[in-house]
C-alpha cells in the first residue's frame, strides 16, 4: 500500500482522534495497570519475594500453567482438525458447526463453569460414564484441563481457518505432481505453511486459559497446592487481606500476558508474511 | 451526541452517590448460610418498621465466606450492618477503624443474637458408621469442609476437631490452664495436630463458603461426612429430605457463637443508625428469636419462642474458643494467619492423598 | 486472489470447486476426520449448550419462569443491561476515533498503540478487577479522596461499570483496525477534496463503509460486557438486588438453587447464542467489504 507522508495532513481529525485515543487508553487501561505496578513495586524485594516463592503460590502456577498447556495443546491438535474439514470438506451441518465454534467464545463463564461442572459431576451426563472407569474429573485437575478446552477450542480454529484457506492449491498439487502422497504433503508442505497460525492460536488459547477465572472457578476442587488456580488464590488473598500476596501474583500474571501477548503479534505477523 | 453524554453522566453520578429509588434501605453483610434465614427475617422486620414508623424501608443482603465479606466491608463494600460468623472478623472491621473497638459490648450476650455449633451430615442410614471425630479420620474417609482462609463456618470446624482433640487426650480442658500439666498439653497439642491434619488429607475440595461446601457434599454424593454448622445440617436435610440425610452429633463441640454489628462510619455517614440499630435489636426480639429458631439457629432468649422449634436441638457438650484457645486473636494468629498452623499442614499434606 | 475482472468477489478460496483427487483425501479419511471434528465438537459445544436448557427446565416450567421475575433476577438483568448501555457505547466510540487515527495516518509507534489497545484482552479478569480495587478501593490511590466526598466506587455499581470497561475495551477496535486499514483513505480524500468537512467524511463516507465490521465488533463487545464474570467478581460486593449482574447472580442462585441458577444462564445462552448467529450474518458481510476494499485498492493502483 503506498501511503506517502503527506497524505495524512488532507485528512482532518489526527489531533482529536489520537488525543482521545490516548487519553482514553490512559484512563481505562494504563493508569489502572500502573497501579499494580507501583503497589508491587513499593513493596520490598524480600517480601515480593518471599510472597512468590511460598509453596502455595508456587503450586498454583504451577498447576496454571500445567493446565493451561495441556488444554492450549489438544486444542491445537483438534482445532486444526476442525478447522480443516470446515475448510475443505462439506458436509450437511457444516455452516452451523461453523458458527457454532464460537460458542466457548460467547457464552459466559460463569454459565459455562456451571454448566460443565453439572456434566462431570458424579451424576451428570458425562460424569456418570467416567465414574465407574475411575475418572473424577470435578474436584481434580482434570477437570480444569476440560473447561480450558472448552474455552481455548475458538482461537485455535478462528486462527487457523484463513491461514487454510489462503494455502495455494498448487503448491499441493505440484507436491503430488512429485509423488508425495497427501500425508506426506500435509506433513512437509501443508503444516509448515500454517505453522505461525497454528501457533499464534496455540498461544491465544493457552493466554486465555492461564488467566480464567469462571470456567474454573466451579469445577477445581480449590485444594491448596494441589487444585488451586492462580486467579482463584488471588481472589482468595485478596478476601485474607493479603494484597501485597495478590500483587505479587497479578504483577506476574501481567508480565505472563505482555509476553504472551508479544509473541502473538509476532506469530501472526510472520504468519501474514508467509502467505 | 450531548444529549446522550449527558444521560450517561447523569446515570453514573446517581449510581456513585448511590441514591435508590426512593424509601430508605439498609445493607447487611451476612455470612454464606444466613441466607434464608435472612431473607424472612429482612420481610418480617420491613413489615414492622413499616407499622412503626409508616416509611418503607428495603434491606439488601449480601452473602459470602465470612472473612471474604469483613475483606471487602474493609475495601470498602458500604454495609450498614455486618452478621458475620465469628467476632474475629468484626475486629478485623474495627481494627481499620469502621467501628469502635468496643462493639461487642453494645448488644446482649456479646451481640451474638444466637449461636450454634458444629455437627456431622451423613448420608442417610450412616453407612461408615460414624459417631465422633476420631471415625472421621479412619482409612478412606472423604470429608468436606470449606477453607478456613475465607469462610468463617471452616474455622469453627477446624477449632472443634482440635478441641476434641484435647478433650481427648487430656480428658479434663481445664488442664489447659493448669501450669502442673504443661508436659500433658504439650503432647495433647501435637497429637490434636496430628489429627486435624489427618482430617485435612481427607478433604479433596475446599470451597471459598459453608454454602459451596454443602452443595459440594450434596452434589458429589460420593463423600462421607460433612462438617458443617447445625443450622446448614439441618436446613440440607429439610430441602433435601429427611430420607437422604441424618445428623450426627459428636460427643463434644464448639460453642459457636456468630457476631451482629452497626458499622459505624457507614451509618453515621448514609444517617441510617436508628435504622440499623433497631434491625439488629430486633434479632433479640420474640420475632427474630422465633425465626432464628425455625431456621435452626439456637436462640439466646427462649422465651416467645415455640418449644417445637427448641426441642430439635440435639444436646451437645460444647466448649468455648476462650476456654481451649484462650480468645479469637489468639486462635486466628497460631493457626489462620499466614504461616499459622493450617499452612503448615497443608505442606505436609501435599503429595501424600 | 481478487478476481482480475473487477466485479463482486467471491471470498471462496480458490481451490474450492476444482475436484482434485491428487489434492483431496480418500473419502475414508475424509470421513474419519469430520467424524472426530463432530465428535469433539459435540461433547464440548453441543452438549454443554442443551445442558443448561435441559437443567433450566429440570423443575419445570413453571419454576424456570418464577425465577427469571424473581426480583433479584430482574435487579440482576436491569444492572447488566446499564452496564452494557454504558460500555458498549463507549467502547464504540473509542474504537471508531482509534480506528480513524490508526489507519488514515502514519505516525511512529503505530504497533504499539495497537499492542497496548489489545492489552486487556490478554489480562486475566481477576487482575482486571484487582487493579480497579487498588485505585478506588478504601486503601487504593483515590480511596480517601472518595471516601471523603461520599462517592463509592468499587463494590458499588460504578466499579462494575468500570471493570466491564476495562475488559471490553479493545472489542470495537480490533475490528475496526484492520478494517479500515484495508479501505485505506482514498475515499475519505476524495471527500475532503469535494468540499466535505471532518464530521461529514466520518459521517457519509467512514461509516457506511465500515457499518458491518462495527456491527460485528459491537455485538461481541456486547457479548462479553453483559457475559463477564471474573473481573465484575472481584470488584462487587455482591449485594442482592443492587451490585449483582446476571452472571453473579448465577453464582449466588447456583449456592442455593441450581435449577434457578440454570434459568437465568439459559437467558445468558440465549444471549450467547444470539451474538453467534449476528456474528456469523455480520462476518461474512464483513468479509465481502475488505475483498471489495483490497479489489478497489488494486484497481485504483493500476496505472
Amino acid at each position: 500500500m503506498l501511503i506517502a507522508l503527506k497524505r495524512h495532513s488532507v485528512l482532518p481529525g489526527f489531533g482529536l482522534t489520537m488525543g482521545f485515543t490516548l487519553a482514553y487508553l490512559s484512563l481505562v487501561v494504563l493508569i489502572p495497570l500502573a497501579a499494580l505496578f507501583l503497589r508491587a513495586a513499593g513493596v520490598d524485594w524480600d517480601r515480593l519475594w518471599a510472597a512468590l516463592s511460598d509453596p502455595q503460590v508456587v503450586a498454583a502456577f504451577r498447576l496454571s500453567f500445567r493446565t493451561a498447556l495441556i488444554a492450549a495443546a489438544l486444542n491445537a491438535v483438534f482445532g486444526l482438525v476442525v478447522a480443516w474439514v470446515l475448510v475443505r470438506y462439506t458436509f450437511p451441518g457444516k455452516r452451523l458447526i461453523d458458527a457454532a465454534v464460537d460458542l466457548p467464545f460467547a457464552l459466559p463463564t460463569a454459565v459455562s463453569g456451571i454448566t460443565l461442572t453439572a456434566l462431570f459431576d458424579q451424576n451428570g451426563w458425562f460424569g456418570r460414564w467416567l465414574q465407574p472407569l475411575g475418572i473424577t474429573v470435578v474436584g481434580a485437575p482434570l477437570g480444569i484441563t476440560v473447561a480450558l478446552v472448552f474455552i481455548g477450542l475458538p482461537f485455535v480454529v478462528r486462527t487457523l481457518q484463513p491461514a487454510l484457506e489462503d494455502l495455494d492449491p498448487e503448491v499441493e498439487e505440484a507436491a503430488a505432481s512429485l509423488g508425495a502422497n497427501r500425508l506426506q504433503t500435509f506433513l512437509r508442505v501443508i503444516l509448515p505453511m500454517v505453522l505461525p497460525a497454528l501457533l499464534a492460536g496455540f498461544a491465544m488459547a493457552f493466554a486465555r486459559g492461564l488467566g480464567e477465572y469462571g470456567s474454573v472457578v466451579f469445577i477445581s476442587g480449590n485444594m491448596p497446592m494441589e487444585t488451586e488456580i492462580v486467579p482463584k488464590l488471588i481472589v482468595d488473598k485478596l478476601s485474607q487481606h493479603d494484597v501485597v500476596g495478590a500483587c505479587a501474583m497479578g504483577v506476574v500474571m501481567l508480565a505472563a500476558s505482555f509476553v504472551l501477548l508479544f509473541v502473538i503479534n509476532l506469530l501472526q505477523w510472520w504468519s501474514r508474511r508467509h502467505v | 451526541m450531548t444529549r446522550f453524554c449527558s444521560a450517561i453522566t447523569g446515570l453514573l453520578l446517581v449510581s456513585l452517590a448511590g441514591c435508590g429509588p426512593g424509601g430508605l434501605s439498609l445493607q447487611n453483610v451476612s455470612y454464606d448460610p444466613t441466607r434464608e434465614f435472612y431473607s424472612e427475617l429482612n420481610d418480617e422486620f420491613a413489615r414492622s418498621w413499616s407499622e412503626r414508623t409508616g416509611s418503607k424501608v428495603t434491606i439488601n443482603n449480601s452473602h459470602a465466606g465470612s472473612s471474604a465479606q469483613a475483606r471487602s466491608v474493609i475495601e470498602g463494600q458500604q454495609a450498614d450492618v455486618v452478621t458475620l460468623a465469628l467476632a474475629y472478623d468484626v475486629d478485623a472491621i474495627a481494627r481499620a477503624g469502621l467501628l469502635a473497638s468496643d462493639w461487642q459490648d453494645r448488644l446482649p450476650h456479646r451481640s451474638c443474637p444466637y449461636t450454634s455449633t458444629i455437627v456431622f451430615l451423613v448420608c442417610k442410614g450412616n453407612p461408615k458408621g460414624i459417631k465422633d471425630w476420631d471415625d472421621l479420620v479412619k482409612p478412606g474417609m472423604s470429608i468436606i469442609t470449606p477453607h478456613p482462609k475465607t469462610s468463617g463456618g471452616a474455622r469453627w470446624n477446624y477449632l472443634a476437631a482440635w478441641g476434641y482433640a484435647l478433650k481427648r487426650d487430656l480428658g479434663d480442658l481445664a488442664k489447659l490452664h493448669d501450669p502442673k500439666c504443661a508436659e500433658d498439653v504439650e503432647k495433647a497439642r501435637q497429637k490434636a495436630r496430628e489429627f486435624v491434619t489427618d482430617l485435612f488429607r481427607r478433604v479433596p475440595v475446599l470451597d471459598s463458603g459453608a454454602r459451596g461446601s454443602t452443595m459440594s457434599f450434596v452434589r458429589r454424593g460420593r463423600d462421607d461426612a460433612l462438617l458443617a454448622w447445625e443450622n446448614e445440617a439441618f436446613l440440607t436435610i429439610k430441602e433435601q429430605g429427611e430420607d437422604k440425610f441424618e445428623i450426627v452429633v459428636p460427643s463434644v463441640s464448639i460453642l459457636a457463637e456468630p457476631p451482629v454489628a452497626v458499622i459505624d462510619e457507614v451509618v453515621d455517614k448514609r444517617g441510617t443508625r436508628e435504622l440499623a440499630q433497631a434491625y439488629l435489636e430486633y434479632l433479640y426480639s420474640p420475632v427474630g428469636q422465633t425465626l432464628a429458631a425455625k431456621h435452626f439457629y439456637r436462640p439466646r432468649i427462649e422465651k416467645g419462642v415455640p418449644p417445637e422449634y427448641l426441642r430439635r436441638f440435639p444436646k451437645v457438650s460444647l466448649f468455648t474458643i476462650d476456654e481451649v484457645f484462650g480468645g479469637w486473636a489468639k486462635a486466628q494468629a497460631e493457626h489462620f494467619d499466614d504461616g499459622g498452623v493450617f499452612d503448615q499442614m497443608f505442606r505436609t499434606i501435599k503429595g501424600q492423598r | 486472489m481478487s478476481s482480475a475482472s473487477g466485479a463482486a468477489v467471491s471470498v471462496a478460496p480458490a481451490w474450492q470447486g476444482r475436484v482434485r483427487s491428487a489434492t483431496t483425501e480418500p473419502a475414508a479419511v475424509r470421513w474419519a476426520l469430520i467424524g472426530v471434528s463432530l465428535l469433539f465438537l459435540g461433547v464440548f459445544l453441543v452438549v454443554p449448550l442443551v445442558a443448561v436448557f435441559y437443567q433450566a427446565l429440570a423443575k419445570g416450567l413453571g419454576e424456570y419462569l418464577r425465577a427469571l421475575v424473581d426480583p433479584h433476577a430482574r435487579a440482576a438483568i436491569g444492572l447488566t443491561l446499564i452496564t452494557a448501555a454504558i460500555v458498549v457505547p463507549l467502547n464504540t466510540v473509542f474504537g471508531i476515533a482509534a480506528a480513524w487515527a490508526i489507519a488514515k495516518f502514519e505516525f511512529r509507534g503505530k504497533q504499539l498503540l495497537i499492542t497496548l489497545i489489545d492489552l486487556p484482552f490478554s489480562v486475566s479478569p481477576v487482575v482486571a478487577g484487582l487493579i480497579f480495587i487498588l485505585v478506588f478501593g478504601r486503601n487504593g490511590w483515590l480511596g480517601p479522596w472518595l471516601d471523603a466526598r461520599g462517592l463509592n466506587v468499587v463494590f458499588a455499581v460504578p466499579g462494575i461499570v468500570l471493570a466491564t470497561l476495562f475488559v471490553t475495551f479493545p472489542f470495537v477496535a480490533r475490528e475496526l483496525i484492520p478494517l479500515m486499514q484495508a479501505q485505506g483513505t482514498e475515499e475519505e480524500e476524495a471527500a475532503r477534496v469535494l468540499g466535505a468537512s471532518g464530521w461529514q467524511t466520518l459521517w457519509r463516507v467512514t461509516l457506511p463503509n465500515i457499518k458491518w465490521g462495527l456491527l460485528y465488533g459491537i455485538i461481541l463487545c456486547n457479548g462479553r460486557a453483559m457475559g463477564e464474570f471474573g473481573a465484575v467478581s472481584v470488584v462487587s460486593g455482591r449485594i442482592r438486588g443492587l451490585t449483582n449482574t446476571m452472571p453473579l447472580h448465577v453464582e449466588v442462585l447456583y449456592y442455593e438453587n441450581v435449577a434457578a441458577a440454570f434459568a437465568v444462564a439459559s437467558l445468558l445462552a440465549l444471549l450467547a447464542l444470539v451474538t453467534l448467529a449476528a456474528k456469523s450474518v455480520l462476518e461474512w458481510n464483513v468479509r465481502r467489504q475488505v475483498a471489495r476494499a483490497g479489489n478497489n485498492l488494486a484497481q485504483g493502483e493500476s496505472p
